[in-house]
């Protein structure tokens, strides 16, 4: 976590939670003091049948980013989130929201927090039934007695950025899971909010709605730079979302960092086992499983020195590449040994139609390309030079690796 | 009476206690109530029937958001009734009616709102409902001769007694019911409790309540004729007499009018709410 702090350190803080400690029941104090003595959850509802939801957590969330709170359903996630806005009140801790610490305010500070800074998304959409989709994604802003042609303007305004104009006057039993979380999106976006809480958002939607939507929040989120805290269950769809992922268990968080902190460092046995069914192609990119791209051939030499190059490393082909390192193509012992015979310059037989990838294409889209072609694949930078490359077997060297470690 | 428990004493005292020290409010009371009920019937009767049950086939196309066939319903019903010759016994029933309604829902939406919002409330209430709803409608009676003597005013405290249970429960149950997310919407997005109430709950709730609106309006015709037992005029008094003098015909007349009100009332209850927009959440 500190590796990750000190990265991000230029980053303004937008939630910072400290010590937050939740507890369900009549008499939280009793259990609040054993919680600070370090007994364990079951330990402390078997002694006052009080239940700990949130034990002493921590974490800072950085303004812009996607910050994902993900795990199984009982290890506090949902009942987290609720305590950043105050749906639930925390037993003991604070939690500030640009600076000021929203635990200690009073109701009318809260409703004023609420109504400006916090949006909310639900999992079932929970839009208002009697409402139109423009007197919905408005809510938030009749509440704020704000006039009515204001409202309606700026919830047109929203409706359009989610991509449901023409859809004002419909209710809400007319629109699919998609069409009604957007309103969703929508109405926590009229109000201007930096910052948005999605509980499980996407949960309810079928899996292909669910993955456009999950684009379309990345993409969106870029544009608006809203301070996100996404709730999940699942682990595919953390790793697509997160800047950072908070992986939670038992009312702790079990490890905090970016996707591929917890992939390839999982800090626990709870973590391991969390990433372990994760698909490992999807997370895995080409620069984690290339090799270094050696040796390279200058455009200029001739056949004698790239059979003596490709005789000396044990290869059958060799990319061509100059001292700039933009990649030119492929020359193949076959073409290298028919350039030598008929004493034409390397070039003419020089493959350069050969696929390449850019650093960050996932091993999943990798595996298809590999299995097209004969030669090794030329992995790329932006600007066209050589990074590394990619043999069938390195890529499966990596995936493999990466199954024994996790 | 029982010589060893003395509790028809008891009541005896207890009601003569009521009867002087609230006796100005009971008195009130039947003055605000009578005054409605005038005022509902003469309202009524000031129109020419025909042009009367004209405006309740248009009032009955505009409330149920233009659904023609209980528009139909209404005109068609009205005229029967007219051509029965017992107009001024239905205006006089639908004034009680409606003015017992109008009542009981005045007590009973708050009511039901409160003991949504409050345990306690809704724990009391709950025995006192059962009571009222298990306890046989003539006993009813009783305490509103007692108080009120005889005539439309007792007839109705009778009726208004009778028809609150379900106009309550209703209430309660429909608030409970509103799902817990929207709950969360409207706290999430900085509501107070009266914009809670009044923009998501009671809205949400609607379709409930107004099942109890229903219920409510149903149960205070059902008691036209038990209410004509201590003096209350309109078509209950008819059918009364047609007991009392084994008149068939004119009983069966006027009870046939009572069916017809209570289907038109009814369908017009239940069809308030558009369909469309409440199906789902």
């Amino acid at each position: 976590m500190e590796e990750t702090q000190e990265k991000e350190i230029h980053k303004n803080i937008k939630v910072s939670v400290r010590n937050l400690t939740k507890i369900f029941g009549k008499r939280p104090e009793e259990a609040l003091r054993l919680v600070e003595k370090g007994k364990k959850k079951q330990e402390i509802f078997e002694d006052t049948q009080q239940t700990v939801a949130l034990r002493s957590i921590s974490f800072d969330v950085y303004e812009g980013e996607l910050f994902v709170l993900m795990g199984l359903s009982g290890c506090g996630k949902s009942t987290l989130l609720r305590c950043i806005n105050r749906l639930i009140e925390p037993t003991s801790g604070t939690v500030e929201i640009d600076g000021v610490n929203i635990v200690e305010m009073d109701e009318d500070e809260l409703r004023q927090v609420r109504r400006t800074k916090i949006g909310m998304i639900f999992q079932n959409f929970a839009l208002l039934p009697h409402r139109t989709i423009l007197d919905n994604v408005g809510f938030g802003l009749e509440i704020q007695d704000m006039s009515l042609s204001d409202r309606e303007k700026k919830a047109r305004e929203a409706i359009d950025l989610v991509g449901l104009s023409g859809y004002e006057e419909s209710y809400p039993s007319g629109l699919s899971g998609g069409m009604q979380q957007r309103v969703g999106l929508a109405r926590a976006l009229a109000s201007d909010a930096d910052i948005l809480l999605m509980d499980e958002a996407f949960s309810a939607l079928d899996p292909m709605i669910r993955r456009d939507m999950q684009d379309e929040l990345i993409e969106l989120q870029a544009r608006l730079n809203k301070t996100i805290i996404f709730v999940s269950h699942d682990l595919d769809e953390a790793l697509k979302l997160g800047d950072r992922i908070a992986l939670m268990k038992d009312g702790i968080i079990a490890q905090l960092g970016t996707a591929e902190d917890l992939l390839q460092n999982p800090r626990c046995n709870y973590v391991e086992r969390f990433v372990e069914d994760v698909n490992l192609s999807r997370v895995l990119v080409s620069k984690d499983v290339m090799k270094r791209p050696e040796p390279l051939l200058p455009p200029d030499s001739g056949p004698r020195n790239a059979l003596r190059l490709m005789e000396e490393y044990g290869i059958s082909s060799i990319f061509v590449a100059g001292k700039d390192r933009i990649f030119r193509g492929l020359v193949t012992v076959d073409g290298a040994v028919d350039a030598k015979k008929r004493e034409i310059p390397l070039r003419d037989v020089m493959i350069t139609d050969t696929p390449t990838v850019l650093l960050d294409t996932p091993a999943q889209e990798l595996m298809p390309i590999m299995a097209e072609t004969a030669y090794p694949v030329a992995v790329l930078d932006d600007v066209g030079r050589i990074k590394g490359l990619i043999v069938r077997g390195s890529l499966l060297a990596g995936l493999a690796r990466l199954e024994i470690e996790v | 009476m029982s010589d060893i428990l003395p509790v028809g004493e008891v009541a005896e005292a207890v009601v003569a206690w009521i009867n002087d020290t609230f006796g100005w409010l009971l008195d009130w009371i039947t003055m605000v109530m009578d005054m409605l009920v005038s005022g509902f019937q003469d309202g009524m009767a000031a129109i020419p029937p025909v042009l009367l049950i004209v405006i309740f086939a248009v009032l009955a196309y505009l409330l149920t958001r233009k659904n023609l066939k209980i528009s139909l319903l209404t005109l068609f019903g009205l005229l029967f009734i007219y051509l029965l010759d017992l107009w001024p016994e239905t205006v006089l029933t639908l004034a009680l009616v409606l003015t017992s309604t109008f009542v009981t829902l005045a007590i009973a939406i708050p009511l039901g709102i409160l003991a949504s919002r409050y345990t306690l409330v809704n724990a009391a209430l709950r025995p006192a409902l059962d009571l009222m709803q298990t306890m046989p409608s003539f006993v009813y009676l009783i305490p509103a001769v007692i108080f009120f003597g005889l005539g439309n005013v007792p007839g109705m405290i009778a009726t208004i007694i009778f028809a609150m249970p379900p106009a309550i429960r209703l209430t309660n149950l429909g608030i409970r019911q509103v799902p817990v997310e929207l709950i969360e919407v409207s706290e999430a997005f900085g509501a107070t409790e009266w914009q809670k109430l009044m923009k998501v709950q009671l809205p949400v709730a609607l379709p409930t309540i107004m099942a109890g609106v229903n219920q409510c309006i149903m149960l205070a015709l059902s008691m036209t004729v038990i209410a004509a037992m201590i003096g209350a005029a309109g078509l209950g008094l008819n059918v009364l007499i047609g007991i009392q003098r084994v008149d068939i015909g004119g009983g069966f007349e006027a009870g046939l009018c009572i069916v017809i009100i209570a289907i038109i009332l009814d369908r017009i209850t239940q069809n308030v709410i558009s369909s469309g927009q409440q199906k789902e959440i």
